[in-house]
This record gives C-alpha cells, sequence and structure tokens, in this order.
C-alpha cells in the first residue's frame, strides 16, 4: 500500500498497514445504535431557527451549494445557464452570495471552468466511473485526470461499494490513495454511496476509511441511489469528522448529497453541522450541499424574509 | 422418646445462641417436646443465610426449581403418617381431619411445583410499546421474604405460605410458634430434599418477640404476616414501612387454606421488572 | 442586512407565545363536577423561570377533602363503578381527545407552571399523557381478560397524591387506570404544580364526566396527608419522594387501604467499552439532564468502564456544554429552570458536598439567565460509592461518573444502593446486555436507550424505590380487588 501521510498519529498511520489491521481498525469502531442516531438526529431536526438565525442560515446554505447536473441529456447551454445563476443567484438581489460550485459530469467541466471563469465559483467533477464505479481503475483514474486537466477545482469520486461490502477495504483504501494523488492541487470528495452501505456501522467505517486515505471531503451519496442523504447519516458523518479532527487535528468536510429540496431542510443540516461537528464545519469550506432544486427555494425563502411576505416560483430562474 | 428439636438456618441444624429452649405441647397442653427459642441474633442469622441463598435460588432455573419443589412434596409424601400425627396432636383434629389437611398440603407443593415455570409465562408480557423498542416485562423475585407461620393451621397453612415464596424464587425466613412441631419436621424433610441451604429457614420461638426483629430487618424485602397476632400487625406493618416492605394484605383471621389459591401470593412476592432496548440495523 | 448575525450561529429566540397558555389570575379547586372556592389557605403559583406569580389557586382544607371524598364515594356508587365498562371507555377515549386537542395549552401552561422546556412538555409530556388515556380506555370493558380472574373488582375511591416535576403525566398515570378499573378519584397535584391538573378537571366537564369521578384539591404536604389517611378512602396511590411514601406507609399500616408507590431512585447508567459511544453519550446526557434531572428515573449515576472513562467524560462534556440552558418556553432550550427555590438549595447544597467529599467538579460553561431558579448542568468526576451525590438523589441537573473494572462490578456497584427504580445499560453485546439486564435490581432496564415511557409498559420500583406498577396489565392490579 502506499505510504499515508506523514502528518497522521502514529495508530492511525499504523491502521493501514495492511489489510488484516485495516479491517481490526474499522470493526473496532465504536458501534452505532440506529435508534438511538435516529432519534438524536430528530430531536434536533425540532430546533425552531428564526428571524436574523434564519437569514444568516439561507445565505450560509446557498454559499454551500455544489449546483449539481448530471444528467444524460446535459449540454453547453444547460451548464452556461446553471453558470450564470451560480454566480448569481437571484439578480434582482445582488447581496446574494454566490454558490460554492458548480458540479458537472467530466467531459463538462471545461465548460463549466470557462463560464465561471474568474467567479470565485468552484468547478467540481464527479469521476471514477461515477455513479456506480463499475469499472477498471486505470478507466477511473483517466477519468480523474481528464476533470483535473479541463479545470476541476474539486472532484467527486466513488468508492467501490461491491469492494467495501465484500470486506476488501484495502482494496477500496488504495484505490482511493491513487485518485488523491491524480487529483493533484484539486479537492477530493468521497462519495460513501451511503444508500448502499445499507448500516450506519458500514458508513462509520467507510468514513474513517476514506479519511486515512486522504479525502478532503466525506460525501454522501450520488443522487442516483434512494436513499440519498438523510439527516441521521449526515450526523454520523458530522461525528466522524469530528473525532478525526480532535485525533488528528486536520479538518475534514462533509457533504449530503441529494434529497435536499426546502430550506427547511437545509436548516436543519446546518444546525446539525453546528451542534454535532461545531461552529467551524458552518462554512463552505467544511460542508457543502449536492442539491439542485435546493437553490430556488433558498432564494424564495430569502425573498419572504427580507420582502416581509411569502415569494412565488416565478420570481426566481428556473435553469433545470 | 422426646427430643430437643433445633433451629432449620443455612441448610444445618443449630442451637439457639442464646441457649434457650421452649417446650412444645399439642393442643390440650400436653408436653410433646423442648424446641430451641431462637432469639434476634438468630433471626439475624437466618436472613443472612437467606440472603446469601437468594443468588443461587433465584438465578436456578425455573424448571430446576421445579423439581426441587416436587422433590419436597414426594419428600412429605414420605413423612405423612408423622406429620398426620403431628397436626392431629397441634391443631385438635381428628385422624380423617389431619389426613386431610396433610394431603392437601402435599398437594399444594405439587401445585406450586407446577407453578416455578410458568409464572413468567403468565404474569410476564412483551409490551407493545409506540416505538422501535423491544420491551418486555418479567416477574422477578422480590428476595427475602420473612414470614410468620400460621397460627390455625400448622402444615398446610405453612406451606401455603412457604411454597410460593419459593416458588417465585424468594428465599424466606419463617418463623414459627406454637404448633411448631409440624414445622420442625418440615425442616428435617427440607435438608435431606434438594433444596438448597438457606433458601428457607425455619426459626422456632416466641412469634411476638421475633416478629418486631424480622419486621425491621433492613435486609427483609417483603413481609407475610398471616401468621401474626391482629394486634400485632399493625406495629410490624409500619416497622415495614421504615425500608419500604412489600406486605401481603391478609384480611381478619386465617383464610380457608383448603381453596386453591389465587395468584395473589406470586404477584406480591415478585417485581415486575421491563426491559428495553431499541430494534434496529 | 445578512450581515446582522454571523458565525458562530447564535439561535434567534423562539419563545412559544404565553398566551397560548389561556393563564388566568386565579384557579379554584374542582369537587363533585364544580368549581369551587376552597377553604383552606390559597396557593400562589410561580413561574420557576421568572420567580413570577402566575396565578393564585384555591387551597383545599380539611373539609374539602372530606367534601371530595364523599362526592366520589357517591359517584362510584351512584354511577361509575356499575356503568358497563364499554361506557366508561368512551368517557376515557373522550378525555385522551380533548388532551390532544388542547395539547399546545396544557403544553405551554405545563412549562410556565413547572419551568420544563417547552420542547419537552410538548414532546413528552401532554402526548404520552394522552396516550395513557387512550390505551386505559381500552380496558375499561376488557377487565376480564386481564388475567386476575372473572370479573374484577374496583376499590372504590383512590385518594391520589402526585409530584411537581411531570404534573400532568403524573395525573394520567394515576387517574387513566383508576377510572379505567371503575374507581373514582381524588387527587391532590403538587403545591408548586397544580394548573394542569385544574384544565384537566375542565377536561373532565368537556368530556362530560359524571360529577364526582374526578376531583381535583390543590394544597401542600398537609392536605395530602389529610387524603391518604381520609377513612373513606380505599386505595391509596403515590408518587413522590421516598421520605414521604415512607410515612403514607407508616400511616396506613394496619389499615385496610391498599397502596402502591412509586418514590425515588439513584439509576446507575452502566457503560461498557464496547458501548455505541455516540449514542452512549446521548442516552447519558438524556439519562442527567432530561427535565433538569427532576426525574425519579434519572440515570444520575454513571457507571463507566474503565478503560473508556476518559474518552467518555471527554466527549460527555463537549455535549453537556451544547446543552442550551434558559428560558423554557424557548423551542430551543434544552435544559429549562429549577421548580423551585427550596429545590435549588437543595441540589445546590448537595453538590456543594460533591465538592467538600473530594469528588471533582466540571460544570458547564453555558449562561444562565440572570432572573429564576437555574443550576447549570454539572458532573462529577472520580466519585465513589460512599460519597453522598453518590448515594442520595439529587433530583437536579447534576451527574456523578463512577468507574468499574468487570461486569460483575458494574453491577454490584449498580445494585449496591437502598433505591431499585431504574438501570441503563449500554454494550453492543446482546448476550451481555440480557445477563445485565436480569442482574440489576430495578423494574424498569434501559439497554442502549434510556428514559422511555409507553402506557403499555409497567413502570415502577424495587426495594426503596416503591412497590405497585403503573402501565401496563401488570399496572391494573393497583386498581383492583384482586
Amino acid at each position: 500500500m502506499p505510504t499515508p501521510p506523514p502528518a497522521l498519529p502514529g495508530d492511525l498511520a499504523e491502521a493501514t498497514r495492511d489489510d488484516s489491521t485495516l479491517k481490526r481498525f474499522l470493526h473496532g469502531l465504536p458501534g452505532v445504535d440506529r435508534v438511538g442516531l435516529e432519534q438524536r438526529a430528530a430531536d434536533l431536526a425540532t430546533r425552531s431557527i428564526k428571524k436574523d438565525s434564519k437569514l444568516w442560515a439561507i445565505d450560509t446554505a446557498i454559499g454551500m451549494i455544489d449546483l449539481t447536473t448530471l444528467e444524460g441529456a446535459d449540454t453547453a447551454g444547460k451548464i452556461g445557464a446553471l453558470a450564470a445563476k451560480a454566480r448569481r443567484p437571484d439578480p434582482d438581489r445582488p447581496d446574494t452570495p454566490p454558490v460554492a460550485a458548480l458540479c458537472v459530469y467530466p467531459d463538462l467541466a471545461a465548460t463549466a471552468a470557462e463560464a465561471l471563469n474568474g467567479s470565485g465559483v468552484g468547478v467540481a467533477s464527479v469521476a471514477t466511473a461515477f455513479p456506480a464505479g463499475r469499472s477498471s481503475s486505470r478507466v477511473k483514474l483517466a477519468e480523474v485526470e481528464l476533470a483535473v486537466s479541463a479545470g476541476a477545482d474539486e472532484v467527486d469520486v466513488v468508492i467501490d461499494r461491491g469492494a467495501f461490502l465484500a470486506g476488501r477495504y484495502g482494496q477500496v483504501h488504495d484505490e482511493i490513495r491513487e485518485v488523491k494523488a491524480a487529483c493533484g492541487r484539486a479537492h477530493l470528495k468521497v462519495i460513501l454511496e451511503t444508500g448502499e452501505l445499507a448500516t450506519y456501522d458500514n458508513v462509520r467505517r467507510a468514513c474513517w476509511l476514506a479519511l486515512l486515505a486522504g479525502a478532503d471531503f466525506v460525501k454522501t451519496s450520488t443522487g442516483k441511489v434512494s436513499p440519498a442523504a438523510t439527516l441521521p447519516v449526515t450526523h454520523l458523518m458530522l461525528g466522524a469528522v469530528r473525532d478525526w479532527r480532535d485525533r488528528t487535528g486536520l479538518s475534514r468536510g462533509v457533504k449530503p448529497a441529494g434529497g435536499i429540496r426546502t430550506t427547511k431542510d437545509a436548516v436543519r443540516y446546518l444546525v446539525a453541522v453546528h451542534e454535532v461537528a461545531g461552529r467551524q464545519w458552518l462554512s463552505p469550506e467544511l460542508f457543502r450541499f449536492g442539491a439542485s432544486g435546493l437553490l430556488n427555494d433558498l432564494l424564495m425563502q430569502r425573498r419572504t424574509q427580507l420582502d416581509g411576505h411569502y415569494s412565488g416560483p416565478d420570481y426566481v430562474a428556473v435553469d433545470q | 422418646m422426646t427430643k430437643t428439636y433445633k433451629l432449620y438456618i443455612g441448610g444445618a441444624f443449630p442451637r439457639s445462641e442464646s441457649g434457650r429452649v421452649h417446650p412444645v405441647h399439642d393442643a390440650r397442653g400436653r408436653f410433646l417436646a423442648n424446641a430451641a427459642q431462637a432469639s434476634r441474633k438468630d433471626l439475624r442469622d437466618a436472613v443472612a443465610a437467606a440472603r446469601k441463598a437468594f443468588d443461587g435460588w433465584s438465578g436456578a432455573t425455573a424448571y430446576n426449581r421445579g423439581q426441587v419443589l416436587f422433590r419436597v412434596a414426594e419428600m412429605l409424601e414420605g413423612r405423612r403418617e408423622q406429620f398426620i400425627a403431628e397436626t392431629a396432636a397441634v391443631e385438635d383434629l381428628s385422624v380423617e381431619g389431619a389426613t386431610a389437611a396433610v394431603d392437601t398440603a402435599i398437594d399444594r407443593m405439587v401445585w406450586y411445583a407446577g407453578w416455578t415455570d410458568k409464572i413468567t409465562t403468565v404474569l410476564g408480557t412483551t409490551n407493545p410499546v409506540a416505538g422501535p423498542y423491544f420491551s418486555f416485562s418479567v416477574p422477578e423475585p422480590t428476595g427475602v421474604v420473612g414470614a410468620l407461620a400460621p397460627r390455625q393451621s400448622s402444615l398446610l397453612g405453612l406451606l401455603s405460605v412457604v411454597a410460593p415464596v419459593i416458588a417465585a424464587g424468594n428465599t424466606c425466613v419463617v418463623v414459627a410458634g406454637d404448633r411448631a412441631l409440624p414445622a420442625i419436621t418440615l425442616s428435617e424433610v427440607l435438608a435431606t430434599s434438594d433444596l438448597p441451604g438457606g433458601v428457607i429457614n425455619l426459626l422456632t420461638g416466641h412469634v411476638a418477640e421475633l416478629a418486631p426483629w424480622l419486621a425491621t430487618h433492613a435486609d427483609v424485602n417483603a413481609l407475610d404476616l398471616t401468621g401474626a397476632p391482629e394486634t400485632l400487625r399493625p406495629e410490624l406493618e409500619r416497622s415495614a414501612s421504615e425500608t419500604v416492605k412489600r406486605v401481603l394484605p391478609v384480611g381478619r383471621g386465617e383464610p380457608d387454606w383448603t381453596r386453591e389459591p389465587s395468584l395473589k401470593r406470586l404477584r406480591t412476592f415478585t417485581e415486575t421488572k421491563t426491559v428495553w432496548h431499541p430494534v434496529g440495523t | 442586512m445578512t450581515e446582522s448575525i454571523t458565525s458562530p450561529w447564535d439561535y434567534a429566540p423562539a419563545p412559544e407565545s404565553r398566551d397560548v397558555a389561556g393563564l388566568r389570575p386565579s384557579y379554584r379547586m374542582f369537587v363533585d363536577g364544580e368549581f369551587v372556592d376552597g377553604s383552606g389557605q390559597s396557593l400562589t403559583s410561580v413561574n420557576p423561570a421568572t420567580e413570577e406569580t402566575l396565578a393564585e389557586v384555591a387551597g383545599a382544607s380539611a373539609a374539602d377533602v372530606d367534601r371530595a371524598v364523599t362526592a366520589a364515594r357517591a359517584a362510584f356508587e351512584s354511577t361509575w363503578a356499575t356503568m358497563p365498562g364499554s361506557e366508561r371507555a368512551k368517557y376515557l377515549f373522550r378525555i385522551a381527545r380533548l388532551i390532544q386537542e388542547r395539547g399546545r395549552e396544557l403544553a405551554v401552561l405545563e412549562t410556565l407552571d413547572n419551568g420544563k422546556p417547552v420542547k419537552e412538555s410538548r414532546d413528552t409530556d401532554v402526548p404520552t399523557a394522552a396516550a395513557h388515556f387512550f390505551h386505559h380506555a381500552g380496558w375499561a370493558d376488557k377487565l376480564d381478560h386481564a388475567g386476575y380472574g372473572a370479573n374484577p373488582r374496583p376499590l372504590g375511591v383512590a385518594g391520589q397524591v402526585i409530584p411537581w416535576n411531570f404534573p400532568l403525566l403524573m395525573l394520567a398515570w394515576k387517574i387513566a387506570p383508576a377510572l379505567a378499573c371503575g374507581n373514582t378519584v381524588v387527587l391532590k397535584p403538587a403545591e408548586t404544580t397544580p394548573l394542569t391538573a385544574l384544565v384537566f378537571a375542565e377536561i373532565c366537564q368537556q368530556a362530560g364526566l359524571p360529577a364526582g369521578v374526578v376531583n381535583i384539591l390543590p394544597g401542600a404536604g398537609d392536605i395530602g396527608a389529610e387524603l391518604v389517611a381520609h377513612p373513606g378512602v380505599d386505595k391509596v396511590a403515590f408518587t413522590g419522594s421516598t421520605e414521604v411514601g415512607k410515612s403514607i406507609q407508616h400511616r396506613l399500616a394496619g389499615t385496610a387501604t391498599r397502596l402502591t408507590l412509586e418514590l425515588g431512585g439513584k439509576a446507575a447508567n452502566i457503560v461498557f467499552d464496547d458501548a455505541p459511544l455516540d449514542q452512549a453519550v446521548e442516552g447519558v446526557v438524556n439519562g442527567g439532564f432530561f427535565n433538569q434531572g427532576h426525574v425519579c428515573c434519572a440515570g444520575s449515576r454513571l457507571l463507566v468502564q474503565e478503560s473508556i472513562a476518559e474518552e467518555l467524560l471527554d466527549r460527555l462534556r463537549t455535549r453537556v456544554s451544547a446543552l442550551r440552558v434558559g428560558d423554557p418556553l424557548d423551542k430551543n432550550t434544552d435544559v429549562g429552570a429549577i421548580n423551585s427555590a427550596e429545590q435549588l438549595s437543595r441540589i445546590t447544597e448537595l453538590a456543594d458536598t460533591g465538592e467538600a467529599e473530594g469528588a471533582r467538579r466540571w460544570t458547564s460553561p453555558c449562561p444562565l439567565p440572570s432572573q429564576g431558579y437555574f443550576f447549570a448542568p454539572t458532573v462529577f468526576s472520580e466519585v465513589h460509592q460512599s460519597m453522598r451525590v453518590a448515594g442520595e438523589e439529587v433530583f437536579g441537573p447534576v451527574l456523578s461518573v463512577l468507574t468499574f473494572r468487570t461486569p460483575e462490578e458494574a453491577v454490584t456497584k449498580a445494585n449496591n444502593t437502598p433505591y431499585g427504580l431504574s438501570a441503563g445499560i449500554w454494550t453492543e453485546k446482546g448476550s451481555r446486555i440480557l445477563w445485565a439486564a436480569q442482574r440489576v435490581r430495578a423494574g424498569v432496564v434501559w439497554a442502549n436507550t434510556f428514559n422511555r415511557f409507553d402506557p403499555t409498559a409497567p413502570f415502577g420500583g424495587y426495594q426503596e424505590s416503591g412497590f405497585g406498577r403503573e402501565g401496563g396489565r401488570a399496572g391494573l392490579e393497583a386498581y383492583l380487588d384482586v
């Protein structure tokens, strides 16, 4: 296996020494009680966020969006429209913050990069035979290289869930490390596809595996599998990055993706970020939403907050 | 030949530490034997023996407890003639009357032997709680039970008091007063049965002297005061309140022991324990 | 505009409207179907979060107790005991519905009167109270199937005395089974929290409950003592301190009055080294700080395996620091006000002994309101069994942490108390859960969870935590002559 980064404390560096050590480490992580986790997530979801706090949450959430289009029907035209929206989500309200990034397939990364040039909005590209991840390492790495050379600032890759579920953790680890190396300066987001991992114990193990392998972000889902992001699974991942920071001093991000459509949802996620991981994570550096429709709801709610009356869908741009 | 009977504590037959004995008479006042007259220290030792035996007895399988109780019933039957004679003597019964009482007593023991592995089935439940939890409730033995032997019915009454206590997995200390001879013979039966020492401890002596020590003892969890003189009951119950002992509610006088018992005693001397666990993957 | 709040993100106040409570300047007691003036000393109900007076409440006298018991007796004999169970059931269903319909009002009123976070009164107290009536409604015409023989009879008039920690919920735990079994009730709510009980009396009127079936007498401890000792009372049910429970048992000695007691506790929450750690931390926090720790089954003794003690304590302190202490009406408050000045001083005194006896005190750095009765969540580590904080019920947001090395030691320490109400077990090992659940001497055992309540699940204690059960089939015995 490739050598882990020197920053890791001894026991974590040791954990990836070989397959059996890695397996022991991952299976030695504390278990997750499903009911308790879901109960906690549901309790926190009852937080009531009002007035200025809500407005702050809306702006923060807008700035955390990876505005996403991952369709077979995507074209340069659609990317152009989304890029415009990403830069200035609400042209009538120039104080509306831009989103964090535009997330596209690798063949459209160059188009996106061009459209966003100089805007400060990042280009994120999926790679590694997204969404299933079913191809050879060679193809996967080539795709990462394609995305990076096209100008992607961030690469969202999927793990090999088949290998993970079969217990071949070393293989998953090595593949992520190789991808990380191929990313160069681009940020690496590792998609666990939690909906396919089935248990929270698996999600926690996959999280630590990705972090050990050098992920900058752990991401819940591709958006192509149901269930996609859920509050409890995001709680769990936020706990993992918090624990990772406590153990290593290194701050890593979390990105729930898929199924987050309303401002209410987004605020609940931000409450979780705030109370599970901590205030430090309330930043696009460490938390993103993988979403498309969410942005418009946030914009409408933003108008409602500022104007004092309800807004309507005809007053925000529909670009998807 | 008359002999001097001893106490039955922790499976052994010690004399009273006080050295005291008192005469045991038949119903017409004729001397039958001397018996040890237990002191409060003997009572203390008996409670300690009952406590010591509790973990083992309560932790035994219900099947095992049932077998042990049935074995006691067999042994009782082996001494049937002796029990009939003693019961007739202390209760002033005809042979027919004493025979009926002893046979019912043996049947009662068999009845409770059969209960040991049904108590949980009948009194326990799973609870259909409104949430993702498995919840169940089971009766568990209360602990050390203090009992006063019924004053009228020397063997049937005594077994009707003691059998449910031990069938449910408790251990006990029983104080027998004036009509103690069948109780003493019972202790000899128990000593040679499979019942572990300390599960039943039998003290002979003066009920009015010993009962307050039993009622105030902090390591006694529950009381069956069926055998208490009515004038003594309020004070004993007041003492019981000091450590929140469970006290079996009893009516005036002695119940009709020949009737098939209800489950009241089994319920009183068990605690319902409810356990919850989440259900999830 | 958006710059007015910057990270760190403080939630803007989100108070429930106190108008919802329909608070009135005065409340009267409820006897024989009517609201009447009491002839005893009136009570002043205070909002513990602000120390402001909420309302004047009519107080009962001994004569009022007598009137109420007489009314309950008359109702028992003339209507309630003879009414078909299926008819009694309808009244209880109706009451359950009305509690649900007036849920928000009851929740806010409870929070004003008690000091508990509105989140809890809204999500736990009120819905669980309604559920209790709903569950017991169904028993009223099915008592033949409850396992107590055919046609089990009610006991008569039940005198019930309840505490201030869950005023409406404890009322429901008492009244629902009593009525379902055919008894009539005289209930005394706690001196400091009588308001929701009097709104409940209104609900009884709205449900058309026959006069005298439920009577509510506000008053202090002396009225409770009058009630339990009244010769017309056939059954006494008490929830409260072990000390008062003992005095009631003492008082009823030698009488034919039936008694059930739900008293104090000092529950152990046992965390093994293979526990689901994050959920264990949540459970420990819930066990220690739910309802400000004013919970008889609170997990106030944390027993943690030595090998993970430090890590667990770190996580625990971080988590407790995040608890939001303050205005109980704010929907985001996690820990509200201590119910009374008296209770606050008791908690303060007992916590001080912890420090004096050498335990290490840690206090949440959370800000506390300047007014009202508040106590910051406190964790004592390096606690030993012999210390007062380990043995006595604090009934406040104070957690004592002890360690153990082996399962045997954990269970021994858990059982080393005259109480026996509840216990928690945290481990991922199934066989160990069942072993520990069998060995702990407590009436309720929560494994990998804590503080779960349900009307179908019997609740009650071993030893000095009381006797008798509330809830489920087992709970019916307390109100039947069986």
